[in-house]
Order: structure tokens, then sequence, then C-alpha cells
């Protein structure tokens, strides 16, 4: 049996494991060992500020994406079988579409000569255009967008196993509807929320072609940074400490949500 | 279902315009592709052809689809088999460590993609891989395993290894009844995780942005680059073509998919 999943690790070890373990080494090694990118990443102003920014804006996206994830997971949970089908398939058909395809697509409803503000100009709304790209808040409404999937579908598949009988007793109980919901569904559908929340925020920290497409340069999101040290400035050691220190983050938040669902959950969603 | 009540009309409107907010981009592209404008007018002036001629005729463009073309069916060639067996030994080993090397193969999926690419970079850098065709198409098939992998694994929940244990024990080999006896019952979900390799490797860009170069760049390299640059309608004919062909494929492997139930 090993022999048989032999072909498949190799592939993994040499494409994966290897490489990333040589990011790790190159972060600390540079003739001699040597501490000296980690402390870059720690004290100067770009590098942390950077940080900052990649979480502030998961945080944002993650929220964003759970506020608008749950009332669609919600409906398409409690119409009949025809209708959640439809809602789901219409859920995951951009998923399926390139991220670099719907990059240009937002590029073409947000840019100054956009559909969007086109559509604000002709509707006397605004005057000038809005600066609705190449900016943090293009990033973020195209980030939503794609990581939105990632939120309903784990969502949706917690509220199914949420047995029907639970609201009805509560409602013959005395309960108002809303009294329920916030009483006995949304209680159990946290760990649905905890597991679409731990994946947009954890696909988000490392979020490379949007921000760069969309951020107009000024959004530096820790992906761009490690690619700015590689491809501009030759910083290979700064780059590494930079991909070590996100990738450890990443690791640390599954190792955490492990201890409360199984990690089956997170990724078994796809 | 209940009666209309505030909160319920509340539900339809939100979740409404989310689904709006989802679909408007996928349905954006098509209309500009065909339209007769250089910049981006909504509704377009007329109706052209001129970016989908654009792109046919132009060389460069014509040698990148080669290249993802290429990339891709060789991926799915070497991924599928690779992950087939891998999923293969997963379900039918009891040995402690087969659960270790499971979530080694889902790796893919979990470390961020740019921290990966930059990786595989360095390591391309030091043995002549980077601007190369096989170099490519090795950085994507371990990126497709995974989809071969959960979906093969899906596929042999369903199936019931005593069919195999009943082929053996009438003589025939464990290969000869993996081939005669398990294979045909799990088609379905083989055909489907080499379509997600596919969709996988043809839609991958962050790692051909750093180890692909000269005549060896894939679509999606050459598109970004137009991307950062202008933004030429030229690439909403191709966006427009990607997403016809990445939904035929998925329609074609979630058929198939139901099919094997």
């Amino acid at each position: 049996m090993l022999a048989l999943v032999s072909p498949a690790l190799l592939v993994i070890l040499l494409l994966i494991v290897l490489p990333v373990g040589w990011l790790a080494w190159q972060s600390i090694y540079h003739d001699g060992f040597t501490l000296e990118n980690y402390r870059r990443v720690f004290t100067e102003d770009i590098y942390w500020r950077s940080f900052a920014l990649t979480f502030e804006i998961s945080l944002a996206v993650t929220l964003i994406a759970l506020l608008l994830g749950y009332p669609v997971a919600y409906l398409a949970n409690s119409v009949p079988k025809g209708w959640s089908i439809l809602i789901l398939s219409l859920v995951v058909l951009p998923f399926w579409t390139s991220v670099l395809v719907r990059a240009y697509a937002w590029l073409a409803l947000l840019q100054r000569t956009g559909v969007i503000n086109q559509l604000l100009r002709y509707l006397d709304v605004t005057s000038e255009p809005l600066a609705l790209v190449h900016n943090t808040f293009g990033t973020v409404v195209a980030t939503v967008h794609i990581l939105l999937p990632f939120m309903v579908l784990p969502l949706y598949a917690t509220m199914q196993k949420i047995p029907n009988d639970l609201m009805q007793a509560g409602a013959s109980l005395g309960a108002s509807p809303s009294l329920t919901f916030v009483r006995v569904f949304l209680p159990l559908s946290l760990p649905g929320v905890l597991a679409g929340c731990t994946m947009v925020f954890v696909l988000c920290l490392g979020f490379y072609i949007t921000p760069e497409l969309l951020g107009g340069g000024r959004t530096v999101m820790v992906s761009m940074l490690v690619s700015r040290n590689v491809e501009l400035y030759n910083q290979f050691g700064a780059a590494s400490a930079v991909a070590v220190v996100l990738l450890a983050s990443v690791l640390l938040i599954f190792a955490v949500v492990s201890r409360f669902i199984s990690l089956d959950r997170i990724l078994g969603q796809k | 279902m209940t009666r209309l009540s505030p909160a319920r009309i509340a539900l339809y409107v939100i979740s409404a315009l989310v689904l709006v907010y989802l679909i408007l981009p996928v349905l954006i592209i098509a209309p500009i592709s065909f339209s007769s404008a250089r910049f981006l007018t909504f509704p377009p002036p007329s109706f052209s052809l001129r970016w989908y001629q654009q792109y046919f005729s132009n060389a460069a463009w014509m040698q990148a689809t080669r290249v993802t073309l290429t990339v891709a069916l060789l991926t799915v060639v070497i991924a599928t088999p690779l992950g087939v067996a891998a999923a293969y030994a997963i379900s039918q080993s009891k040995l402690r460590i087969m659960r270790v090397i499971h979530m080694a193969l889902l790796l893919p999926l979990v470390v961020p993609i740019i921290i990966t690419a930059v990786g595989i970079f360095f390591v391309y850098a030091k043995v002549g891989l980077v601007a190369t065709l096989p170099g490519l198409v090795l950085a994507n098939v371990m990126l497709g395993l995974p989809y071969v992998i959960i979906s093969v694994l899906a596929g042999l929940q369903s199936f019931d290894p005593a069919q195999e244990m009943v082929a053996r024990s009438l003589g025939m080999n464990r290969l000869r009844s993996f081939f005669a006896v398990t294979l045909p019952q799990i088609k379905s979900s083989v055909v489907a995780g080499g379509i997600f390799a596919f969709i996988s490797a043809m839609d991958e860009t962050i790692v051909a942005l750093f180890i692909s170069g000269g005549q060896y760049q894939p679509l999606t390299k050459r598109m970004f680059t137009a991307l950062r640059d202008e933004i030429d309608p030229t690439i909403a004919a191709i966006s427009t073509l990607m997403t016809v062909a990445s939904f035929m494929l998925v329609l074609l492997a979630s058929a198939r998919q139901k099919k094997s139930g």
C-alpha cells in the first residue's frame, strides 16, 4: 500500500515540502545563521504595517462574508429542494470562473469609466465618477465575491443537520420565531460559522491576484510583499521570512480551530 | 412554509441582492467581449466579433493557449493515476502512518499558494526548471493531486471492498481485480477528479507568474500582465471562452458524479 501512495507523496515532498523547507532555511541562513530577516519583519514599518493591513482586510472580508453568506445559507436551508439547488448553484457558479476572469470583471464594473459609474451618472446620482477600484474598497468587494462560496457551503452543510423538530419544539413551548432562532438555531449553526470563517480568513491572508490587480499598488498585502521582495528587490531572505511568518499564522489558526471542529469539516467543503 | 413575516421578506431581499452580487461579474464579461468599442462602455454600442478575431489572430495569445492546453492535459494524464493509486492505498490500508500521509497529500490546499509559488521558484532556479514545460507541468500535478484524491476517496467510500476480495479469492491478482472490479465502479469519480485537475491547471496563475517564462507562458500569465498594463477587451473574449470551457467541464463532471450516486 505504501508503494501505491509513494509516487503522489514524492510529488508532494519535492514540490511543496522541499520548497517550503527551502524558504524556511533561506530565512535563517545566509553565509551563517542569522535572525536579521525576522528582526526586519517584526521591527521595520513596511513589514509589520503590511501584516496589520492584511489581518484587518481578512477580518473585514470574513465578517462581510458571514453577514452576506448567513442569510443565503439560511434561505437555501429553509426552502423546498428545487429552490435550494437553484440557490446553491448560483453560489457555486462564480466558484468555477477563474479568479483572474473575475478580477477583470470587477475592473470592468468598478473603474472610473466602468458600468457602475456610468449607471450612477446616468441616474444623476453622482456628477463625478467615484473611486471604486484601485483602492482597498475595490479589493474588499472582489475578495468577498471570490470567498463567499467558502462561507455559504459549510454554513449550509451545518444548517442541514439541525433537526426541524427543535424549532417546532421551541415554538410549541411558546417562543417567538426570532427567539427560537436566537436561542436554538443560531447556537447550533456555530460550527458552520467557525468552519466558514476559518476558511475565508485563511484564504484571504494569502490572497495575491485580487489585491495586486484591484488594490492600485496602495493596498500592499503580505503576499505582495513576498512577491515584490523576490521580483523587484531580490531580497530572497526577507521574502522567505515574510512567507514563513505568514505560513506560521495560517498553521496556528488551523491548529487552534481544529481543537473545536475537525479539519475535514473545514477542508472537505471544497 | 411560514407566513410572510417582515423578517422573512428581509431574508428574501437580502439573499436576492447577494445572489445578484455573486452572478453579476460572471454575466458582465460576455457582453463586453461582443462589443465593438475599444473602451469599456455599457451597454455595448454595437455587436462585433473583433476581440475574438484579435485573440485568434495573435501569435502570442495562440502560443499561450497551446501552452495552457498542453500543461492542463499533461497534468490530468499524470495526476489522475497518481491520485487514484494514492486514494486507493489510503482507503484500503490500516497503517497509522496513512493518516499522516493523507494530510500531507492535502497540503497544497492548506499552504497559501503564494508561498508555494515562491518556494518552487527557488527550487526550480537551482535545478534549471524555470521557464520550462516540465517545470510547469510538475507544479500543476502537485496542485491538482488533492482534487483527484478527494474525488476518488469519495467514490471509494460507496464501494464495497468485499467485491474485490471475491475477485481475488476466485484467483485474480490484486492488480487485475482492481482493474476488472474496482475501477469500473469508481470510474465516474476518477473522471470527475481528472476534470477538476484540468480546470485547476487551466486557471492556475500565481505559480505560473513566478516559474514560467519565454515561450512557455500559459494564458493566465499573459492575461495577468495584460491586465496590469491596460484593459483590452481581447481579455473579455478570452475570459468568456475560458468561462464557457470551465462550465462545460463542471457540468460534465457533475453529470458523471451523479451517475455514480
